[in-house]
């Protein structure tokens, strides 16, 4: 199992944001983390990270969180942690001396397909672009877990495309990627499982194609009746 | 190649259909050696594990078989593919006979309008 986690519980302060969760998470899969706000969904992402800690346990392949699991696994926060008066340039040579699995070639093969000036600070860019730049040095990572926190959130249909088949195509034999968004009828065609969280409880769990075969509907209709507000 | 997925119903049931038909129209060749995995995937924009899925059922159909080295290919027996086309045929006629049978039309004035000779 790439990611177990067992008896999981978060509080902030008074608030629970994650009640007893357990989740496996087999390797080689893309699973969705569906979830309204609020639901649980980053803290669940930044405990698996390592970025918070809660009660219960977390294994990544095996291991505990820690400075060994951050090796194998890529995330992409939902709010950059860039310094957006880095080139392109600056920001790979600062991800190269991070992280050993980082593929400089991958990412400026990736970069220059796009057309990005890679001597472009970030702060000059649009924010689809930005999105596509940290999206491909997240991907251009060999990891064998990525973690897309909300990758697709404001941006325009056609960087939407982008950003999946680039997903797709830097998807290696036996890594998983964990993407978690409300946006469901955007990225349910290449989700194998998927993962409801509500109110800091899993609450469903399964096979995308088995869920559509169940019910007859789309993961996004079935996220709507679901979470009726 | 026209790829479209509906998100309503399985995927791979429907990768299995659109591939069921590339092969039975001759838009992938019999004998023809099929791209990989991950390249057929990428061009349908798939997750390649759907592919696969999707793969493996067209090989349990007997369209598609695998050379242990060299990758699948497409069938060669014509009488196969004649069987499925016309599987998929009165498939097609049966959806029009159940629509104008909703629309309240018989049969025989279902066939009627297909002629063009309705009154």
């Amino acid at each position: 199992m790439l990611v177990e986690c067992k008896n999981v519980n978060k509080n902030y302060g008074k608030v629970k944001a994650l009640k007893n969760i357990n989740l496996e998470i087999p390797e080689g899969k893309i699973i969705g983390l569906l979830g309204p706000n609020g639901s649980g969904k980053t803290t669940l992402i930044k405990l698996i990270n390592g970025l918070l800690t809660g009660e219960g346990e977390i294994f990544i392949k095996g291991k505990s969180v820690g400075p060994e699991s951050k090796k194998i696994v890529a995330y992409l926060p939902e709010r950059t942690y860039l310094d957006m008066n880095m080139t392109v340039n600056e920001v790979i040579n600062y991800f190269q001396d991070f992280y050993d699995n980082f593929d400089a070639n991958e990412a400026y093969k990736l970069l220059e397909k796009l057309g990005i000036n890679t001597k472009d600070k970030l702060t000059t860019m649009s924010k689809g672009t930005k999105e596509k730049v940290q999206l491909i040095l997240v991907m251009s990572r060999k990891a064998d877990l990525y973690i897309l926190d909300e990758p697709i959130g404001g941006v325009d249909p056609a960087t939407r495309d982008y950003i999946l088949e680039t997903i797709l195509t830097n998807f290696q034999v036996g890594a998983s990627i964990i993407i978690s968004t409300h946006l469901i009828s955007d990225v349910e065609k290449i989700l194998d499982e998927i993962i409801f969280i509500k109110n800091g409880e899993i609450y469903l769990t399964g096979s995308a194609d088995e869920l559509r075969r169940e019910k007859g509907k789309s993961i996004d209709e079935i996220f709507r009746e679901e979470f009726k507000c | 190649m026209n790829w479209h997925f509906e998100n309503d119903r399985p995927i791979y049931v429907q990768l299995v259909e659109t591939l069921k038909l590339f092969i039975v129209t001759k838009k992938f060749k019999p004998g023809q050696r099929l791209l990989s995995v991950r390249d057929l995937a990428f061009e349908a924009k798939v997750n390649p594990n759907t592919m696969q899925r999707a793969l493996a059922e067209l090989e349990s159909m007997g369209l598609i078989y695998t050379e242990r080295t060299n990758g699948k290919f497409v069938t060669k027996d014509t009488k196969l593919l004649n069987h499925y086309k016309k599987e998929m045929a009165l498939e097609k006629v049966n959806t029009y006979f159940t629509a104008m049978g909703k629309l309240g039309f018989t049969k025989t004035e279902a066939l009627k309008y297909l002629k063009g000779d309705e009154k």
